[in-house]
């Protein structure tokens, strides 16, 4: 096992490295490959929060929860919501920033604001040949040059290890409200997320839980809107279910974000997106399976049967990942076009391929 | 600005060229006269012309990739134009290149409410994609100041931004797909309506990388639904510092309006003297705007009066109407015709941590002083995007040079203090020899292997971005 202390570390470890790595952050997303293991569990510490300009700049193995701790006591929060995998795919350790932007993690305001791609302003990284990059910065707003920033996020750590990130952050809520409508019908349930996301009442979150039959559309900001657009939307959605308001449901958010429906669940586990509206085509396609709706219906996570070709039921365009189970590559296998681009982008950053090797295509 | 020397080959083989393109264009859309040709020798950023060998005007993606075909095959460069709005240069055609416009593509595709995207040709402009959509009340957010004219081609080669991407983000943040065609004239389709790349994020590498990877002709973009309404507050204080102080605690207090834009004395004056919009005379004014139903704007004006009023502003004017929230809008949308009036300007775009800008407003007075020009400072004060625009007399020998000298200097002051080159404008050419200063050789390196990737040859807008002596043996490999 790697345990580089400083990027120099990471630099040599690379360089030095002959075999392929398995790279790692806390190791709690499920990720696993073939090789010597490296982890970035000990390139930690916040070097900069300035609350006045929303940004934040950490070692990549900083863990999540001491960020969040940080800004909580200035009122600030990680907006995307990064989820907590761990009881979902019964793994442990301590989720890490880097493990975070790596994987492109987002939790249900992802509809509102964005994913972590949106919230990552400049990454420090380390690629295949041992060389230390850095692209974009710690402002919020850089054309500096090529996007690297996005393309490091969600790479998973095949174009090479994080080593340190800047982020935006946003300030917490001061209430939040819940519209819950219940509906046992899944069309019925889209269709109230739909309405409630055209609606001019900034929606900060829209799920539907097909086993509780249950639509829930999060209203986030001070007391007073909240409670004027909590009342304006369940007069909306009315003609959808029987509707009620729900305060105290920062509880139920969390278990949308990590997707705690599904915990212990039996079957392999799959996370997929597609246009929220096709969910409606989706779902039924998949069989006997058990299902929990995010981003208004464009994020399905399911839980099938083993062995099931999930995407082979599709017949809906979008893209689905195994997140828990054998048989199928991890990755929606690209369009030969796609494929070509990406492999050839490995083949710059990693020409050596020893960076979570196959694990990307 | 030094260009690449145009390739004698290329340009013997011109006739060659247009008999190949007008096999696969009509006439009309192939343009060879010089007389007409001289109509795409530069974008907004007008101190460097040069007209192209040739112009296309394609109509659709399939006349996109048979372009695009050919010139690869021919080896001959390709420089995309959106709308000609770029303020870096990002569309100067070389001598010997073929100027790929996208104007002719202005289609609306698909409009979907219930899923919140349309799908658009990239010749569409900016504000037209939000008309496309304005009798349902939804809107696109991104929103440059050269909306009314600029295209979604631009917009996503620049990762433009605009005063309200403070709440909203940038093009990057708004755009969910495109049909893109590579140098090669292969067609590749890259997201669409679902959210988040299945595998890396090449939609993410796309946006933002000015017209050097692909050419985008058709883009899927998210859509919003109109706030109930919005509405200004004005605010001036007397000293640049104070004003910066003021903009951070509003932040901090966990407000997030959806602008905060700020001006200096040089700008107000200007502003006030072209548009009238009765500005009180200080030193920094504040405008900022938030969302939401009458009740909820009301709420949110007296939060943040109360924090502007900690600061002692000399005036805090809360727009009670339509009309008024015009007015306090009218001279700061009124800014860069205003400067236009008095003065030549050249309009920079770096971007700097909040926190700087007392510090950075002062080294920017210090070099004004030390040059000799005059500058005014508008800019998106909640992300810290700088507008300060040089004013110089371009009549005057040697007075643009000495303009462009100084602005390299201030957005050298701008990376210095942690910030960047540019917040939302692109490099293009006006930029590209800073490179160095904001990216090391390693860094730079890794840009350049994803051209590699993209356009092996590469021939899509090859002089731009990047310090030319950085790509010459790239460059030169891929020359016939």
């Amino acid at each position: 096992m790697l345990r580089p202390e400083t990027e120099a570390d990471l630099v040599d470890a690379i360089a030095a490295a002959k075999d392929p790595l398995a790279i790692q952050g806390g190791g709690t997303r499920g990720v696993s490959c073939q090789g010597t293991p490296l982890t970035t569990e000990r390139l930690t510490g916040v070097s900069l929060h300035e609350p006045g300009a929303l940004t934040l700049v950490a070692a990549a193995g900083t863990p999540v929860a001491e960020v969040e701790q940080l800004l909580a006591e200035e009122n600030q929060r990680l907006a995307f919501e990064p989820p907590d995998l761990r009881a979902l795919l019964g793994s442990e350790g301590t989720p890490t920033l880097g493990g975070v932007f790596a994987t492109n993690g987002a939790g249900p305001r992802r509809i509102q604001c964005g994913a972590a791609r949106d919230f990552l302003l400049g990454v420090r990284f380390v690629d295949g040949t041992g060389t230390a990059v850095s692209n974009g910065g710690r402002v919020m707003k850089n054309v500096t040059g090529y996007d690297l920033v996005k393309l490091m996020a969600g790479a998973h750590g095949t174009l090479g290890v994080l080593s340190e990130v800047s982020l935006k952050v946003l300030p917490q809520a001061e209430a939040t409200s819940t519209v819950v409508v219940s509906t046992g019908d899944l069309g019925a349930g889209l269709q109230a997320m739909s309405t409630a996301l055209g609606a001019p009442y900034d929606v900060s979150g829209a799920a539907f839980n097909p086993a509780a039959g249950e639509a829930y559309i999060r209203l986030e900001g001070f007391q007073s809107s909240v409670a004027y657009r909590a009342e304006k939307l369940s007069t909306l959605l009315a003609g959808h279910g029987a509707v009620e308001l729900r305060t105290d449901s920062a509880n139920l958010w969390k278990g949308i974000r990590d997707v705690q429906p599904l915990v212990g669940a039996d079957g392999d586990l799959w996370r997929i997106s597609v246009k929220p509206g096709d969910a409606v085509r989706l779902i039924p396609a998949l069989g006997a399976a058990q299902c929990l709706l995010d981003w208004g219906g464009g994020l399905v996570w399911a839980v099938v049967p083993k062995g099931t070709d999930v995407r082979a039921r599709m017949a809906v365009p979008g893209h689905a990942t195994l997140m828990r189970g054998r048989g199928f590559a991890r990755f929606h296998p690209e369009p030969a076009p796609l494929a070509a681009l990406s492999a050839g982008l490995r083949a710059q950053f990693d020409p050596r391929q020893i960076l979570n090797p196959g694990l990307m295509g | 600005m030094e260009m690449p020397s145009p390739s004698k080959m290329v340009l013997a083989d011109k006739a060659k060229l247009t008999e190949a393109l007008l096999q696969v264009l009509p006439e009309d859309a192939v343009i060879s006269d010089l007389a007409e040709t001289r109509a795409y020798e530069c974008d907004a950023l007008t101190a460097y012309r040069c007209p192209p060998m040739l112009a296309v005007l394609p109509r659709s993606t399939q006349e996109v990739s048979e372009v695009l075909r050919i010139c690869n095959a021919a080896g001959v460069p390709v420089v995309p134009r959106g709308a000609g709005t770029s303020l870096a240069g990002g569309a100067l055609p070389t001598a010997d290149c073929v100027l790929l416009g996208v104007a002719r593509m202005t289609e609306v595709l698909e409009t979907d409410y219930d899923n919140r995207i349309i799908r658009v040709q990239t010749g569409r402009t900016n504000l037209s994609v939000s008309g496309a959509v304005e009798d349902r009340d939804f809107f696109y957010a991104p929103d440059p100041s050269s909306q009314l004219a600029c295209a979604i081609a631009g917009n996503i080669a620049m990762n433009s931004g605009g005063a309200h991407c403070l709440k909203y983000g940038v093009t990057t943040n708004n755009l969910m797909g495109v049909t893109m065609v590579m140098m090669d004239g292969t067609v590749v389709e890259i997201g669409g309506a679902h959210l988040d790349a299945g595998g890396l994020d090449l939609l993410g590498v796309i946006c933002g990388s000015e017209g050097q990877l692909g050419v985008v002709t058709e883009a899927t973009l998210r859509i919003l639904r109109k706030p109930e309404g919005a509405r200004p507050v004005l605010i001036a204080f007397d000293s640049n510092e104070v004003a910066g102080a003021c903009v951070s605690d509003i932040i901090k207090a966990g407000v997030l309006p959806v602008a905060i834009e700020f001006m200096d004395r040089p700008c107000i004056e200007a502003c006030e003297a072209f548009a009238k919009a009765g500005y009180p005379m200080c030193e920094a004014l504040l405008i900022v705007e938030v969302e939401g139903s009458d009740a909820e704007i009301g709420h949110q004006l007296s939060l943040i009066g109360d924090i502007a009023r900690r600061h002692d502003p000399i005036e805090l004017r809360e727009a009670s109407d339509a009309e008024e929230a015009a007015r306090i809008w009218l001279g700061r949308k009124s800014a860069f015709g205003a400067m236009g009036q008095i003065n030549d300007y050249m309009c920079l775009d770096g971007t700097i941590p909040v926190s700087t800008l007392p510090q950075v407003l002062r080294g920017i007075d210090a070099l004004s002083q030390q040059f000799g020009l005059k500058v005014a400072n508008v800019f998106h004060a909640g992300d810290g995007n700088m507008h300060p625009l040089i004013l110089f007399d371009a009549n005057k020998p040697g007075d643009l040079e000495l303009c462009e000298e100084m602005g390299a200097e201030i957005l050298k002051l701008c990376v210095e203090v942690g910030g960047c080159l540019t917040g939302e404008h692109g490099v293009g050419v006006e930029k590209r020899d800073l490179m160095t200063h904001q990216y090391s050789p390693s860094d730079l390196e890794a840009q350049l292997k994803v051209k590699d990737v993209f356009d092996p040859k590469w021939l899509l807008n090859p002089a731009k971005v990047f310090p030319l002596a950085v790509t010459e043996t790239r460059r030169a490999a891929g020359r016939v």
